[in-house]
């Protein structure tokens, strides 16, 4: 089959080169769909109030909370949906939840 | 060297899948197309087959497992007729749009209500916009050889559609008719091995299949199946050489029956071309210029091929075996006046419902059409296009 990458594929692709059927023939391609402009609701990290317990990283469905050494980092726009269950597990108020404005 | 035997519609569909020795056949069984998984499946208990049978407890899941199985990289086939081809109407659609070149034979049967178990052609055309290539066969003969010709059409490179051989219920797939076979060597050797594109158990390339298409894909895709189905038309005909220099039966879109200098022509699909033909040919020994076209492609509709075939025609009759409830005809009257519509001349053209539930088509019935052709002709006034044959008044 032609077109076997999906890194070509994005909103400009016309309909001779697209996937037949849209089969995806690479794995972890999802990191390739940005999803985040679905988001209505932001989570704000507020770094001085958090403790770094990382109750929020493993809660996140999209997984957009990215962890180094330990450490959390600033949310993953690209692809966190605004679902909002990191701020309801953080015990310590450092993650507020405000209406997205783009 | 060809076998001669006799056997029926059903019969015939079920040997040329042990020909082709599927990697599965998923069924759920309904008349009047349960013989065709039942024969097979008694190749599977005999091992005069490598299939797996999948016997499922539904047609929404037969067409289901079809596409797993498809998807998997297994060469997948089923059968139905009528409600169970309406049950699959979800699945179809996905058949379809995933690219999968399931093949499945379905034995016409009306659609309910009121409950009817006989040959109409209401559940295939209610399908056939669903994506699948449909060829129609009018005898055991064609369902044989259609059937195994679907196999390369589908997994043809610039094809990649699932396609649906149709036959009449009871009338061919009940009857005992001779029937030429070829050896199993032949059909394998023409059909070969399946090599798809990507499959599911491939470990050498991942693959995801019938992902969510959002609105800025969705259209692109679409246009490209469109187009695969606009490519299917020259694969087929590509198919129906190879089939015909193997077996020397010759299959093109439509068949044209003593059109030559046909003034007065009818279309029809599926057995009562065999009726009609023999009605064409009592009109011509009494000197009447009439001709018939059998359609064995509906989908995709050969138009171009159709309107250059009937617009030099004085007058048309169409026969639909379904009624489409437009109020206006049949499918296959809307299809030939559609494809009609470009010619700087068409003929006139009147729509036959006819056959509806099984009722009975006979050769008189025909000439009866044939006579109101004539007087179309004599009289030039069409009068009423959407007509009913064989009905009481």
């Amino acid at each position: 089959m032609k077109n076997k990458s999906v890194s070509h594929i994005n909103e400009k692709i016309n309909w001779k080169d697209i996937t037949p059927g849209g089969v995806i023939t690479v794995s972890g391609s999802a990191d390739e769909f940005k999803t985040g402009d679905w988001r209505t609701m932001r989570p704000q990290w507020i770094q001085e109030k958090c403790k770094q317990c990382l109750l929020c990283a493993p809660v996140c469905p999209d997984s957009s909370i990215p962890v180094q050494s330990k450490q959390r980092e600033e949310f993953d726009y690209d692809h966190c949906k605004g679902c909002g269950v990191c701020f309801k597990a953080c015990p310590f108020e450092a993650i507020e939840y405000i209406k997205e404005t783009k | 060297m060809p076998i001669r035997d006799r056997m029926s519609g059903n019969e015939a569909v079920a040997l040329a899948m042990k020909q082709i020795n599927p990697d599965v056949l998923a069924a759920f069984p309904i008349t009047p197309s349960t013989e065709i998984p039942q024969i097979f499946s008694q190749y599977v208990s005999d091992q005069q087959v490598d299939s797996e049978l999948i016997l499922v407890e539904s047609e929404h899941s037969a067409m289901s497992a079809c596409i797993g199985s498809q998807s998997a990289g297994a060469r997948t086939m089923t059968a139905t007729s009528s409600a169970g081809l309406a049950l699959m109407w979800e699945m179809l659609y996905v058949a379809a749009s995933n690219r999968l070149p399931i093949t499945m034979a379905v034995v016409n049967r009306a659609l309910s209500g009121p409950i009817n178990i006989n040959a109409d052609h209401s559940d295939s055309m209610g399908a056939r916009d669903s994506g699948w290539i449909q060829i129609y066969s009018e005898n055991n003969q064609e369902a044989y050889d259609n059937y195994i010709q679907a196999v390369r059409i589908a997994e043809h490179p610039e094809v990649q559609l699932p396609v649906m051989v149709c036959q009449d219920g009871f009338i061919t797939s009940h009857s005992i008719e001779n029937i030429e076979l070829l050896e199993d060597e032949s059909v394998k050797s023409f059909v070969s091995d399946y090599s798809p594109a990507f499959s599911l158990l491939n470990s050498e390339e991942y693959a995801a299949v019938g992902p969510y298409d959002s609105p800025a894909y969705y259209m692109e895709h679409k246009r490209q199946q469109a187009e695969a189905m606009k490519k299917s038309l020259s694969a087929i005909r590509e198919v129906s050489r190879a089939f015909e220099s193997l077996s020397g039966r010759k299959y093109d879109l439509f068949e044209s029956y003593r059109m030559e200098d046909a003034e007065l022509a009818i279309v029809i699909v599926n057995s009562a071309a065999g009726t009609a033909k023999e009605a064409v040919d009592r009109l011509r020994k009494q000197g009447k210029k009439a001709g018939l076209v059998k359609i064995r492609v509906f989908r995709p509709f050969p138009h171009e091929q159709i309107a250059a075939a009937l617009s030099k025609v004085k007058v048309l009759g169409i026969l639909d075996r379904s009624e489409s409830f437009s109020s206006i005809g049949g499918p296959l009257f809307a299809e030939i006046r559609a494809a009609l519509y470009p010619a700087a001349e068409r003929p006139p053209a009147v729509n036959y419902i006819y056959g509806l539930g099984g009722r009975d088509v006979t050769i008189d019935h025909i000439e009866s059409v044939f006579a109101d052709l004539e007087k179309i002709q004599s009289t030039n006034e069409t009068g009423q296009e959407y007509r009913y044959l064989g009905l009481r008044e």
